[in-house]
């Protein structure tokens, strides 16, 4: 295989987890406080269009981060309410939450920017390459040549894994997932964060959204997401609900999204569907093999009724 | 019947609640929502031509909404009858391929649906069987199996089950065997009638046969079904397998009689819109048809809502959305008020 192909492949995949690492370190979180988000489709869906919006009306590319993450946190918010205010089912509303992300960022789309569907592109983020780390062979394209939201993804990894271990509040975030009740007894009020946790993740999920339109496409496509919420689900659970093992199953996925697009190139006898359904067979596959709730929280999907 | 009644309320709050947001929606975006509803009620019930379209769209709503009021009932959360319907059309598609002409009608259907509910029932067994034997979580297994049915869909019919002459990524169109007759000049067909006959039998089943029985009791209470000699396990196999066939069934009766060939996006959605009509139904099979016919109507009175109100039609999953989690915090509210907590 010639260097510049391999190159080319890895600086997919790159581009690939970054929007992956970004949702499923939001759901990282989450879950180890133990809500289960199944809405974060719908959470990177809005951020997307947030960003889209914000940043084709004016101009600035960095309103458009943060109007895609405030738009991730408002959504997750709606998601709180039902869920930690009333202690309603996780699974039916997030699941809930995706389907109204979807018709409300349509209708609104539409309703914004006319039913031409012509494509309108917005400025986003040039690509930062890093001095003398970028001319590195192969791996300095993909790895040092990404726009500013990439290099924050990657940061983002030992950040919220020093969260998680080396804080006080990391520790009640994760004995909220383990057992609330014991966390409630020490003093830790379980509703609280596990809302904090929930408005983390939507503004992280926000933020994967405004990246897919910021830094990728330029474009908002109604139903962008296309899945990449239900991919940060499974590279959760693949990365054994620890945020190095996030960043390596967001590598992986990433480099199953980006074959199918390199699959001819690199002559393959494989469809490119086996590729897209690679990571949740993967998924599946592990789940399997490693046998009942691998790793999880403890109180994972669980209502806490205190 | 006060009883009945009062069952009724949250589903009715939980409807006007979400037309009021979709109407909050719609003039957000700049158009008027009494135009957009003027419009969609006119697509819905306008004329006996738009009526047999609620029937239409309300098919695969009543088949799907079934799969979920049964799994949900036994305690389990099959989110999976998305890839279990295009499992079962994709079985479907395939006997009919082999089959071609040279099967007779009646049993070419026979065979052709028969192999969609199973080919239903299969995906969904292995979720069940991911679930019981190795203690994998159903609601992430039948989320990633409906993805891994996407691929295998779209990678057939751009492959092996590719159209002979090869335009277009679709099968060829079902033989004349294979397609269930139509009510002319209409679009109406046999398989509402069976969609409706299968509600009967999952309301019969479900409350008047031991089995039904005992698939509720383990749903309500896992542990006390068991200490009172129930096989849980088994039961809960078995509701999320016969889940899945309705499926499955849903996306057979969709291929024979309506598209009548398969390809990518051939379901727009139908598998995660009958999480809201199950629970709309409050899992009552009776309950699923009311309310796939309020989502049939809704999905009917959209396209014409879409023409000449310049409203996108995707606002319906607004509603959907807003359905379901208007319903399930309703629900709380209710259970926890009436335990004084």
């Amino acid at each position: 295989m010639d260097e510049a192909l391999l190159s080319g492949i890895l600086q997919t995949t790159v581009a690939m987890a970054v929007p992956l690492l970004l949702a499923a370190l939001g759901e990282l979180l989450v879950e180890r406080a133990g809500v289960v988000n199944i809405g974060l489709e719908g959470m990177i869906l809005v951020g997307a269009f947030a960003a889209m919006v914000t940043s084709y009306f004016t101009g600035q590319p960095w309103l458009g981060v943060l109007a895609g993450m405030a738009a991730g946190v408002g959504l997750s918010g709606l998601l709180a309410l039902p869920v930690i205010g009333f202690g309603a089912n996780q699974v039916v509303c997030g699941a809930a939450l995706n389907l109204l992300a979807l018709g409300a960022t349509g209708v609104a789309y539409r309703g914004i920017f006319g039913m031409t569907g012509s494509a309108l592109m917005v400025g986003g983020f040039p690509s930062l390459p890093l001095p003398l780390l970028s001319e590195v062979p192969v791996l300095g394209a993909a790895i040092f040549q990404q726009p500013l939201l990439g290099y924050v993804a990657f940061l983002l990894v030992p950040a919220v894994h020093y969260w998680l271990y080396r804080t006080v509040w990391g520790l009640a975030w994760r004995m909220t997932g383990e057992d609330p009740y014991a966390a409630a007894a020490q003093g830790v009020r379980v509703e609280v964060v596990r809302a904090a946790a929930l408005l983390a993740c939507g503004a992280l999920a926000g933020l994967a959204g405004a990246y897919l339109v910021l830094a990728y496409t330029k474009t908002f496509v109604e139903g962008m997401s296309a899945g990449r919420g239900f991919i940060a689900l499974a590279i959760v659970i693949f990365g054994g609900w620890s945020a190095w093992g996030v960043l390596g199953a967001a590598s992986l996925f990433g480099f199953a999204v980006a074959l199918q697009f390199h699959v001819q190139a690199l002559g393959l006898a494989v469809p490119y569907q086996a590729a897209l359904a690679l990571p949740y067979v993967l998924t599946l596959v592990v789940l399997a093999l490693s046998g009942a709730r691998w790793r999880a929280p403890l109180a994972l999907g669980k209502e806490y009724r205190g | 019947m006060r009883q009945r009644i009062a069952e009724l309320v949250p589903s009715l709050l939980a409807v006007a609640l979400a037309l009021a947001v979709s109407a909050a929606v719609v003039w957000l975006t700049g158009s008027s929502p009494l135009v957009a509803f003027a419009a969609l009620l006119e697509g819905a019930v306008g004329s006996r031509d738009s009526l047999a379209e609620v029937a239409v769209k309300a098919c695969p709503l009543i088949l799907t909404g079934l799969a979920v009021a049964l799994s949900f009932r036994a305690g389990t959360w099959n989110i999976g009858a998305e890839g279990q319907l295009l499992v079962g059309a994709l079985a479907m598609a395939a006997v009919a391929q082999v089959g071609g002409s040279m099967v007779p009608r009646p049993l070419a259907l026979v065979l052709g649906l028969g192999a969609a509910a199973a080919g239903g029932a299969l995906w969904a067994a292995i979720a069940a069987a991911l679930k019981l034997r190795r203690g994998v979580n159903e609601v992430i297994a039948t989320i990633m199996l409906n993805f891994i049915a996407a691929a295998l869909v779209s990678y057939l019919v751009q492959g092996p089950l590719m159209e002979q002459g090869g335009r277009y990524p679709q099968t060829d169109a079902l033989p004349p065997e294979f397609v269930l007759p139509r009510l002319a000049p209409y679009r109406l067909h046999l398989g509402v009638a069976l969609a409706l006959l299968a509600a009967l039998v999952a309301q019969f089943g479900l409350f008047r046969t031991r089995h039904g029985f005992e698939l509720r009791a383990a749903g309500l209470n896992a542990v006390a079904a068991r200490l009172a000699g129930i096989p849980v396990e088994r039961r809960l196999f078995w509701a999320f397998v016969l889940s899945g066939a309705f499926a499955g069934l849903a996306g057979g009766i969709e291929l024979s009689a309506i598209t009548r060939r398969l390809y990518e996006r051939f379901s727009p959605g139908w598998g995660y819109t009958a999480i809201a009509v199950g629970l709309l139904g409050r899992l009552s099979p009776i309950g699923v048809v009311l309310a796939a016919l309020f989502f049939g109507a809704l999905d009917a009175g959209s396209n014409t809502m879409q023409r000449t109100a310049g409203v996108s039609a995707v606002v319906v999953y607004v509603v959907h959305g807003c359905v379901i989690l208007f319903l399930a915090a309703l629900e709380r509210w209710q259970r926890n008020r009436s335990q004084g907590t």
